[in-house]
């Protein structure tokens, strides 16, 4: 789950990061009054989960209060990638002297969070990884100590000459680590971790994402999520427990797991059709799943034909037959509907669905070339 | 022959009182696996009862479970919160693989839990897996058994349904398997593609291997580089994911495009790079098997 940069920072202010101060507007008025409030410059960032707010004209500087309001006129509202901007961050304009990077992720080849510092800051790591490899310092961390005294010394060290910056840089990085483990984060990072005319050292950009499997411990931060980016399927999708992906395509997919689900999708492409959705079912043959699933596919008006793919195996396919034609019974579809089943039981579920007046198959190129066909006609 | 698993596997269930504990654990004593224990705390001298009414005991603990049955691999479908936990206690007790089951574990747990588990010299087998089955001798897991047969292929996949579909489709033509290994489908996991090729190259009765892979992460990439420098036995492989878009978890934690790296594409070049035959659609797994051992 992403959190904007507002609620990152409010994660950052509770390990202690130099954060600057900022409030959150989602109105032209309370923009020019937080601007007024802080007096002077400042900046109008639009709150979006979307990179590139700043190419997207979604981030500002204002020299007074009466420019905030302007700019958060033209900012709110604003498309920014797909997403409408609905908040603006209102904060005073720092002067700064140089931009670093500072960053922590989990990484799959250490197997633990691993922290990537540059000096080359204020640009995106991914390029600065691609063009200048060694302006980055990497370190990952032991899950058994933690980050280690010396090891924040050690990356500080790498972004600064200065002995009064490094040393607040060693705070930082450490303080970074605690906000990252006490939020249940996956990723974090500050860029830039700027440096000012006065010698001091802040973040004025904070991103982070918490990993999902954290959000019940962290009731917390599992309530900064912002619905209002998320298609309304997908919400219904998260509350019924199933894992769903709108996709652009007219094929509507219904799978059991989340591999033979990416599986069927490719095979849709395969089969020259473009796939609706990525849809987890899961192992159960309960009907109310079904239902919820046949809901949140039909709810996209794109949605031309709906293709099942059940694999049986501990679940016996006589059982997810039964539930599906439950299911279906239970709901009006206007779309065709192929349902293909294997494993365990098969022919049983074959007969079962084939009373029910469905079009069953065993194969799974077989159903899906149907389906894509169903989906052009 | 088999991997990791066999017929003198001793299995300690943890979780075994649980809903899905339960139900796994008879369908694994049905098959004919050793289960001489359960954990539940709490639950310390009452005994799980299973599809023949064979009596397993139960344990408050590991390191009472291993001491008294002499278990040498664990099995964990405790929830997620304690999962992390139940693989550290798992270690500690001295069994020589733990396969988790549970989906969800917070991944700075998982973290945690393999560097502890490499310090012990002790193999994880997932999270978030199906387990393993060398068919005939042991199943630790969720994998169905009516699917599998005796047989001369190695099957490894991040997947379960997945691998399932390509199981029964071996089985279906008579290529029977001599282990098929679930690695799970999360970023952290103990044991990746390059432990089961190396385990199925060394395995005499293993005489061609299924590797099954998707998106997010070079686990598949460099398994590639290891099969062309290390491996004399033909592999065929096939990846999920190919209409993925970036940036989206693909249900499983692990399936996620990062930028431009980790995209189906990518790792079916290195397959074909690495002289790994690339099945187009999981239909064609069969046939690529069928000619590399002609």
């Amino acid at each position: 789950m992403d959190i904007h940069e507002y609620q990152a920072k409010e994660r950052f202010i509770g390990a202690g990061l130099p954060v600057p101060p900022g409030e959150v507007a989602t109105t032209a008025d309370e923009a020019e009054a937080i601007a007024s409030k802080y007096g002077g410059a400042v900046m109008v960032k639009a709150q979006v989960h979307a990179g590139g707010r700043g190419k997207a004209g979604g981030v500002k500087y204002c020299k007074d209060a009466a420019e905030a309001r302007e700019h958060a006129s033209n900012i709110l509202g604003m498309d920014i990638k797909g997403l409408t901007v609905e908040k603006v961050l209102v904060t005073p304009a720092e002067d700064i002297e140089s931009e670093a990077y500072v960053g922590v992720l989990v990484d799959r080849s250490t197997q633990s969070a691993t922290f990537m510092v540059s000096p080359e800051g204020g640009m995106d790591i991914e390029e600065v990884a691609e063009k200048q490899p060694e302006a980055i310092r990497r370190l990952a961390v032991d899950p058994r100590y933690g980050l280690l005294p010396h090891q924040a010394y050690w990356l500080a060290n790498f972004l600064y000459a200065d002995k009064g910056h490094v040393k607040q840089a060693t705070k930082v990085v450490s303080q970074l680590y605690d906000a990252f483990v006490d939020s249940g984060a996956s990723m974090t990072e500050i860029n830039p971790l700027i440096t000012t005319p006065e010698g001091d050292i802040k973040a004025i950009d904070a991103k982070m994402s918490i990993d999902d499997n954290e959000l019940f411990r962290r009731p917390e931060v599992a309530a900064m999520r912002d619905t209002s980016s998320e298609p309304p399927s997908e919400i219904k999708a998260r509350e019924a427990g199933l894992s769903y992906v709108k996709l652009d395509g007219n094929v509507g997919c219904c799978v059991n797991g989340a591999g033979l689900a990416m599986a069927t999708m490719d095979l849709v492409k395969y089969y020259g059709g473009e796939p609706a959705n990525f849809l987890d079912i899961g192992g159960s043959s309960n009907p109310d799943k079904v239902v919820a699933a046949l809901e949140i596919i039909t709810s996209d008006p794109n949605v031309k034909a709906i293709l099942f793919n059940i694999f049986g195996g501990i679940t016996r396919c006589d059982d997810v037959a039964n539930g599906i034609v439950e299911a279906t019974q239970r709901i009006d579809i206007q779309v065709p509907i192929v349902i293909r089943l294997t494993g365990t039981n098969e022919e049983k579920a074959l007969e079962i669905l084939e009373e029910a007046g469905f079009s069953a198959y065993t194969s799974m190129d077989d159903v899906v070339e149907k389906a894509v066909q169903l989906a052009q006609d | 022959m088999s991997i990791f698993i066999d017929s003198d596997t001793k299995l300690v269930v943890q979780g075994i009182t649980g809903r899905d504990g339960s139900f796994h654990t008879s369908q694994m004593i049905e098959y004919g696996t050793q289960v001489v224990a359960g954990v539940t705390p709490g639950k310390g001298g009452q005994s799980f009862e299973g599809p023949d009414g064979e009596k397993v005991p139960i344990y408050n603990g590991m390191d009472q479970a291993v001491a008294e049955t002499g278990a040498n691999t664990s099995v964990i479908y405790v929830p997620p919160a304690f999962a992390g936990g139940a693989i550290l206690e798992a270690a500690d007790a001295g069994v020589d693989l733990v396969v988790a089951i549970t989906e969800g574990i917070p991944v700075l747990d998982m973290a945690r839990a393999h560097a502890f588990a490499r310090d012990k010299g002790v193999r994880v087998l997932g999270p978030n897996c199906p387990g393993l089955i060398s068919p005939g001798k042991s199943k630790v897991g969720i994998l169905p058994a009516q699917i599998v047969a005796e047989g001369p292929i190695g099957v490894v996949s991040r997947s379960g349904t997945l691998t399932y579909e390509a199981v029964f489709q071996l089985t279906n033509v008579g290529l029977g398997q001599t282990t098929c290994v679930g690695i799970g489908g999360d970023p952290l996991i103990g044991t990746n593609f390059i432990d089961c090729l190396e385990a199925f190259e060394n395995d005499p009765e293993t005489t061609a291997v299924v590797m099954i892979g998707e998106i997010g992460g070079t686990d598949e990439q460099e398994a590639a580089e290891y099969v062309s420098q290390n491996m004399s036995k033909p592999v065929v492989g096939f990846i999920a994911g190919q209409t993925a878009p970036p940036g989206r978890r693909m249900g499983h934690a692990g399936a996620i495009i990062s930028g431009s790296a980790g995209t189906a594409e990518e790792k079916m070049k290195a397959f074909e790079d690495n002289g790994i035959a690339v099945a187009k659609r999981p239909a064609d797994i069969v046939g690529l098997i069928q000619e590399a051992l002609a």
